[in-house]
């Protein structure tokens, strides 16, 4: 019998990943960009983000969760009732985490 | 091999309509732990804005961050967090089924591995704060 090679595996590895990266460490980023600068509790002028290791980092907490979004949010939207065009959705969804990919590293190398 | 059985286009399927998951309190649950990647990935998104304006000026950057100060992006980010929140945790308990922990022939508890996890976050969480505040100037 045939085995039908997907790239499923594939996606589902980076959906893993990128699950245990948001469990981890997005929350405490969240209170330090959108709480803990802000509001002034503590002062940041982004001299910390020219460090090579910690855009390696940011690299990794950037790109894997938008796999993970990627990954869940076209099922979801199948769920939703929009299977007759999930062909396209796969597209938008993975292309969008593709794309957020280059565009990461691209910024990250510029700053 | 080719499938053996009824043609796909001749089966019943039953319609289910696109709002099924606001039927039942699990389903609801469910679909809000699925939204919580969104959520995620709009403050990475926004995250990633903040980071190109390193790239133009430091007065660019210290300008966002000031904007950030303004009650719908603190709503935004609170909403934002609230959902990250749940990832973690539902992502915590998932985890306990997944990999279920033993030590020697005993089998832990499912809630004790997912509190374990919880521990392990609080400690990665702590890290990341103190490494913040060592680096930041």
């Amino acid at each position: 019998m045939a085995t039908e090679k997907t790239m499923e595996p594939l996606w589902w590895g980076l959906f893993s990943a990128g699950g245990v990266v948001a469990a981890f460490l997005v929350p405490i980023h969240i209170i330090l960009v959108g709480f803990a600068v802000p509001l002034g509790w503590t002062s940041d002028t982004g001299a910390l983000y020219r460090i090579w290791w910690v855009k390696l980092y940011l690299f990794v907490l950037i790109v894997l969760p938008l796999y993970h979004w990627a990954h869940r949010f076209y099922f979801t939207l199948n769920d939703m009732g929009l299977k007759s065009i999930s062909k396209l959705l796969a597209v938008l969804c993975y292309g969008g985490a593709i794309v957020g990919t280059f565009v990461t590293a691209w910024i990250l190398l510029k700053i | 091999m080719s499938a053996v059985g009824p043609d796909p286009a001749k089966l019943y399927h039953r319609k289910t309509p696109a709002t099924w998951w606001l039927t039942n309190r699990s389903y609801f649950l469910f679909m809000l732990r699925e939204l919580s990647s969104v959520f995620i990935a709009l403050f990475l998104v926004v995250y990633l804005c903040q980071l190109y304006q390193l790239s133009k000026a430091p007065d660019a950057y210290n300008a966002f961050t000031q904007k950030l100060n303004s009650p719908g992006w603190i709503f935004f980010h609170l909403v934002a967090l609230l959902f990250a929140l749940y990832h973690s945790f539902t992502w915590f308990q998932s985890s306990a089924v997944v990999l279920p922990l033993r030590i020697g022939e005993r089998l832990i508890s499912r809630p004790i591995v997912t509190a374990l996890h919880v521990g392990a976050w609080a400690v990665v969480s702590v890290i990341v704060l103190i490494l913040f505040l060592a680096l930041k100037s």
